[in-house]
């Protein structure tokens, strides 16, 4: 009985945050979904380590080579994992290339191997990978393990999936959170003053929301300076990403406020003298925020797929940097698919984000709706 | 609008006193008159920061159509002089200032006669509404496409409409079963996928299944002969991936939104009180949660128009179907910036005037929003 009271007490006492915490628990789609981004998010950060290759590694031999094959049994014998190395054999008459596993000598998968030096976070210097391949049983140094096969040019496609996560992760991520800050900011602006700037700042949500994307992409992107670093060019897309898309935060937050700024608790806090910036911040925004972070996870998905879309026309990253989008445009016509199958790979990723987040992003709503 | 004030002169006519104004107040009701009218007069400003920022986006990426044209003559071996470019940059009168460029570009949009001689005579070159890529008038290479586009995507969506709707009707009703959750499924993958590799894969499947990967709109027979009777079936066989790769893609938004307002209506006290006094099911969810839920629906109406105008863009050049989007990007890309311009402010206007009759729609439905000033 006093068990029962305690928790009754504890549900009324709970914050918003706790309540919203504890309905989450139930979702269990929502929690695997968590469990999957934030699995995806680790191995974007450790994907030197996990990578066998590094981004730039190729190997001619291997271009556009299928997924590796790995075996346990060399010549009857049980010698543990193993691959072989390729060899290419050109048709004389038709000059076709096949490539063939070179059953002559194998080569054992091995764990925690050196292999290219990267820096970790950006810090240390390591040469340490998860996995890769020892030294020949004769010697040879010829075989790559490919889990997901070799792009056009022999690159290895898994380590490019891992490595090109960072940017199809982060990217999405880090504008959505910009143009959530933007969206309040100047949403709130507009709602809480009204009037003309109200007006003001409405025309321009309006305008920005009417011209198409694809357009407003491509100026914005044609707009950034050729050959600047790879980082400076992260950095100018996520800004483009942000500008497309805080005039939807914007629009909620302004309708939330016009309907929170005659409240009686509002009004109260403006009668005892407390400041514009104060109210807004501590009285108004906690109001909806949960709503707002809703909005925004559900955002994000829509951002991780216009970034293919936009990579497929030639204007999102570019190479040597890579992303999702970059590589599926290795997959950008029917024939890719007809002959390499292997390159639809990436897709499976960019899939199971989207979903994960649109799930994640449905759990949060029903936890934040306080009438469920 | 027209067949309203049809009925609204026979009204008059019936009764000499009133003026037709009145007569539209007396029809629409009095704030809903002055809802429109404050929105239209609002639709002025809106129009002006969308030109400039339209003028704004076309300009912005480094160099003009000059230099684009050079660039590709240099890569054909061409050698071309700075006089030469001078000469065409003032031929076109690029060598203006930004903001006479603006002023130029907004007159000649607006006002220059496409038909006249005058215009085919002395402006040919001159004129800002002239494609550089096409060497004709912009509006002319717009028409040449708007009509197919126009019935394509009319087609797409109304499948899109015709499709989610009923299924999101069904899985409000029968939430958390089988077919909810099948639904859910179908509607996320078109959302998951991008749209141009779900066409690619589709076109594979159709080659490996077929023999005839179905790309583009028309086969070599119908570009011909024509379209008629007899090979529109052919037509309708290539318009599937079209459907389901543009028509999936909606599907997702439309189904979800509509499914979580039915949920929420049919959690109203009204629901309710209509089951309480024995109303039937069928009648409850038909007559009154599915006209409540479809506020938000009628509301994304808005940017039915301008897709109507463009279709889509990636799929389109993915699927090589003879639509507006392509025109577009082409246009941005070799900045043809007169005609990539008129598409765009074209299609940023058609937003605009979705938005404000998808309002003005929501605003005669629902009351409420026309008394609270539109602030939805």
């Amino acid at each position: 009985m006093a068990k029962k009271m305690k928790s009754k007490e504890d549900y009324y006492l709970a914050s918003q945050w706790t309540l919203m915490f504890r309905k989450l628990r139930k979702h269990k789609l929502a929690q695997v979904s968590l469990l999957i981004l934030a699995i995806l998010y680790i191995g974007a950060i450790f994907a030197d380590f996990l990578a066998p290759y590094g981004l730039e590694e190729f190997n001619g031999t291997y271009r556009n080579c299928d997924p590796t094959a790995i075996h346990s049994k060399y010549e009857g014998e049980n010698v543990g994992l193993h691959v072989y190395a390729l060899k290419k054999t050109i048709d004389k008459k038709t000059f076709q290339v096949t490539l063939s596993e070179d059953t002559s000598e194998y080569y054992p998968v091995k764990f925690f191997v050196h292999g290219t030096e990267y820096k970790i976070l950006g810090l240390f210097k390591c040469d340490l990978h998860l996995f890769g391949l020892g030294e020949g049983s004769k010697g040879g140094t010829d075989a790559r393990i490919m889990l997901f096969g070799a792009d056009s040019l022999g690159r290895d496609i898994f380590s490019r999936v891992l490595l090109g996560a960072r940017i199809s992760l982060s990217m999405p991520f880090a504008s959505a959170i910009i143009s959530f800050f933007l969206g309040i900011a100047i949403g709130s602006i507009s709602g809480y003053f009204g009037g003309a700037v109200d007006m003001v700042i409405q025309r321009i949500i309006e305008v920005i929301g009417a011209v198409p994307q694809i357009p407003l992409w491509m100026a914005l992107s044609a707009a950034i300076p050729p050959g600047i670093s790879t980082i400076k060019m992260y950095f100018f897309m996520t800004l483009i990403l942000s500008f497309i898309n805080w005039t939807g935060m914007a629009r909620i937050v302004r309708g939330k406020f016009l309907s929170l700024k005659n409240e009686d608790y509002v009004m109260a806090a403006r009668l005892s003298g407390v400041s514009t910036w104060k109210i807004i911040w501590k009285h108004m925004v906690p109001g909806f925020m949960s709503y707002l972070i809703v909005s925004m996870t559900l955002g994000i998905p829509g951002s991780i797929v216009g970034e293919t879309s936009m990579s497929y026309l030639g204007l999102g990253i570019k190479s040597p940097a890579t992303s999702w989008g970059v590589l599926l445009q290795e997959a950008s016509t029917v024939t890719d698919v007809a002959l390499h199958p292997h390159k639809l790979i990436p897709i499976i990723f960019v899939t199971i984000t989207v979903l994960a987040y649109n799930f994640l992003g449905d759990g949060l709503r029903d936890a934040a709706d306080p009438y469920k | 609008m027209e067949e309203n004030t049809n009925i609204m002169e026979s009204e008059t006519a019936a009764n000499p006193k009133k003026t037709f104004w009145e007569g539209l107040k007396d029809f629409f009701g009095k704030d809903l008159v002055r809802y429109i009218v404050k929105r239209v007069f609002m639709f002025i400003p809106t129009l002006i920061l969308i030109s400039i920022l339209v003028f704004f986006v076309i300009q912005l990426p480094p160099g003009d159509y000059v230099s684009a044209h050079i660039a590709k003559l240099a890569t054909e071996g061409e050698y071309v002089d700075a006089d030469y470019a001078r000469e065409m940059r003032e031929d076109y009168g690029l060598d203006l200032p930004v903001w006479q460029q603006y002023i130029k570009w907004v007159k000649d949009i607006i006002w220059t006669p496409t038909d006249s001689t005058y215009y085919r005579l002395y402006h040919s070159h001159h004129n800002w509404k002239f494609s550089f890529a096409y060497g004709r008038d912009v509006w002319s290479v717009i028409k040449d496409r708007l009509g197919l586009t126009i019935g394509v995507t009319a087609i797409i969506m109304l499948f899109q409409y015709l499709v989610s709707i009923p299924i999101a009707v069904y899985a409000s009703t029968h939430q958390y079963s089988a077919g909810d959750y099948i639904s859910a499924v179908f509607g996320f993958i078109g959302t998951a996928v991008p749209n141009f590799i779900l066409a690619i894969i589709l076109m594979y499947l159709s080659y490996k299944w077929t023999g005839n990967a179905n790309v583009g709109l028309f086969s070599s027979e119908m570009l011909e002969n024509g379209i008629h009777l007899y090979n529109f079936g052919e037509f309708l066989k290539r318009m599937i991936i079209p459907i389901i790769v543009i028509g999936t893609s909606g599907t997702c938004g439309i189904i979800r939104s509509v499914r979580a307002q039915m949920l929420d209506e049919t959690a109203r006290q009204y629901t309710l009180t209509a089951r309480a006094k024995g109303v039937s099911e069928r009648k409850i969810v038909m007559k009154y949660c599915f006209r409540a839920a479809m506020n938000p629906t009628v509301s994304g109406l808005g940017g039915v128009l301008s897709s109507l105008f463009s279709g889509s863009t990636v799929t389109a050049m993915v699927l090589n179907m003879q639509i507006q989007g392509p025109v577009l990007y082409k246009a941005l890309q070799s900045q043809d910036m007169y005609l990539a311009g008129a598409i765009v402010m074209i299609q940023a206007i058609l937003v605009v005037i979705g938005i404000l009759l998808s309002d003005i729609a929501l605003a005669f439905l629902d009351p409420r929003i026309r008394y609270s000033g539109g602030n939805r």
